[in-house]
């Protein structure tokens, strides 16, 4: 599983550096529209929330946690439904467009998460937390990575799914059995949002650990100085 | 065998790599405060559209055992102004107009003549919030039938004792679990629950189900939708 680099050479210095093609266009596409999305998403989401921040009773009504204003999208609770119910179209291309085109043009393997990065995790973990050599890999992704992004997809789905079932208790109350009823289901909504909220912060952070060369490769989909061995 | 090519040509694929992620910038028009509108109108629109292709006349919202149900004092009282808008219930009629054959002032001696049904089932609010109440009444169907509705009618809509006003589109009024509710719990409506007429449709949220309904009305065409669509809310929003 080799990455494919092309040769750069500079004009001036005739030094030469690797690059990797590591993004295709679909991939950057997505990833940057899901991005504005999932913030639209969550925003409002939190905005819709505050209409009754609680997952118990109305009567009495306890409430979770006074989310801030500030940090909400929509102003009021009519606003926030319609930021939500414009962007969930969005999201929900977004990701079909994206798991579509990771099956059928085979780049999924780059990211799926598959049994065979097993025996890869604990080295990765005691690289990343106990100070552990770097593991040699010759992927774009190492098997943690692949986990983290496979988590997400996974993440999206059921963010999707549990959404539905808010929104359509009736029309789709198969779907609503399935997680519990309308009521249960609104919380697996709220508990998958933080979890996707974690995977963004932990993502962000190794961005930011990784270097700008990374943060190009989903802009430009080229990578300098891959971190990993080529061929 | 890797290719090799030099920094110019690294260049120019890079940035037309970049560039080809414009697309992009075009979420940034709802950013802009005159599009912005428009855009979540256009979104709300294909939402209701959406909602409107789900609908399944034939399809019935869960029922609940009596076991299931929120207690009577615990099921919330939502207003948009008063609690109790101090209906006169011995004088109380229901105005019907439009699309109908027989228009006129029903009692609600002439809606209790009418075959009684009575469903535990679940009222959603889109504040979130949902509860399991035990609701008794007539089918809207069976009242169209008995005012002599036009069956190629669209939309009815209802006004009220509050000033509220509502409508719902025909398919949901005539589905076999929509109510002209006149009972919660077993009990004649209470004024902070509707008295004495209310709508109770499970596959519909809260905000359409009026409460102390006073005028009825049949139509092809809709004037206003509902006071808090007129707000911003979904025009459709069947569950």
């Amino acid at each position: 599983m080799a990455t494919r680099a092309t040769a750069i050479e500079d004009v001036r210095t005739g030094e030469v550096t690797q690059a990797v093609y590591e993004h295709p266009f679909v991939v950057r596409l997505c990833h940057w529209v899901n991005a504005v999305s999932l913030f639209v998403m969550v925003g409002s989401g939190f905005q819709i929330f505050r209409a009754f921040p609680s997952f118990g009773a109305k009567i009495p009504q306890k409430d979770l946690l006074d989310w801030p204003k500030a940090l909400a999208l929509g102003g009021w609770l009519g606003g926030a439904l319609q930021w939500h119910l414009t962007f969930m179209w969005i999201y929900i291309a977004t990701g079909l467009v994206y798991i579509g085109y990771q099956i059928f043009s085979g780049n999924y393997k780059q990211v799926l998460f598959a049994r065979r990065d097993l025996p890869g995790v604990w080295p990765m973990v005691q690289h990343y937390f106990f100070f552990g050599p770097k593991p040699l890999t010759k992927e774009v992704y190492n098997p943690l990575q692949k986990h983290a992004y496979t988590s997400a997809i996974g993440l999206g789905v059921l963010s999707v799914l549990t959404g539905l079932a808010i929104w359509k208790p009736v029309q789709l109350s198969w779907l609503a059995w399935m997680m519990g009823g309308f009521h249960l289901a609104r919380l697996w909504h709220f508990l998958i949002m933080w979890a996707m909220l974690a995977f963004v912060f932990g993502h962000l952070v190794m961005v930011v650990l990784h270097g700008w060369n990374n943060f190009v490769s989903m802009l430009t989909g080229w990578k300098r100085d891959p971190e990993y061995d080529l061929e | 065998m890797n290719s090799r090519i030099d920094s110019c040509q690294f260049k120019t694929i890079s940035r037309r790599g970049l560039l080809k992620l414009t697309p992009v910038a075009v979420l940034g028009a709802f950013a802009i405060p005159q599009l912005q509108k428009p855009l979540l109108k256009g979104g709300l629109r294909f939402s209701d559209w959406a909602s409107t292709r789900l609908f399944r006349s034939g399809h019935l919202a869960p029922t609940f055992t009596d076991s299931d149900l929120t207690p009577f004092e615990k099921f919330p009282i939502n207003d948009y102004d008063v609690d109790d808008p101090e209906v006169d219930l011995d004088k109380w009629t229901l105005a019907v107009s439009g699309s109908v054959q027989k228009p006129g002032d029903y009692t609600l001696a002439q809606i209790h003549a009418l075959p009684k049904v009575t469903q535990n089932t679940r009222h959603v609010c889109v504040e979130g919030w949902d509860v399991i109440g035990r609701f008794g009444g007539v089918r809207l169907s069976d009242f169209l039938k008995t005012i002599g509705a036009d069956p190629t009618a669209r939309f009815i809509s209802v006004e009220c004792a509050d000033d509220y006003y509502e409508s719902i589109d025909i398919a949901t009024a005539m589905h076999p679990q929509s109510l002209l509710c006149y009972e919660m719990y077993g009990q004649p409506l209470t004024p902070e629950h509707g008295a004495p007429l209310r709508l109770s449709i499970p596959t519909t949220i809260g905000y359409k189900q009026a409460k102390y309904l006073t005028h009825l009305k049949v139509s092809h065409v809709l004037e206003k939708v509902g006071y808090w669509e007129d707000q911003g809310y979904p025009e459709f929003y069947g569950l």
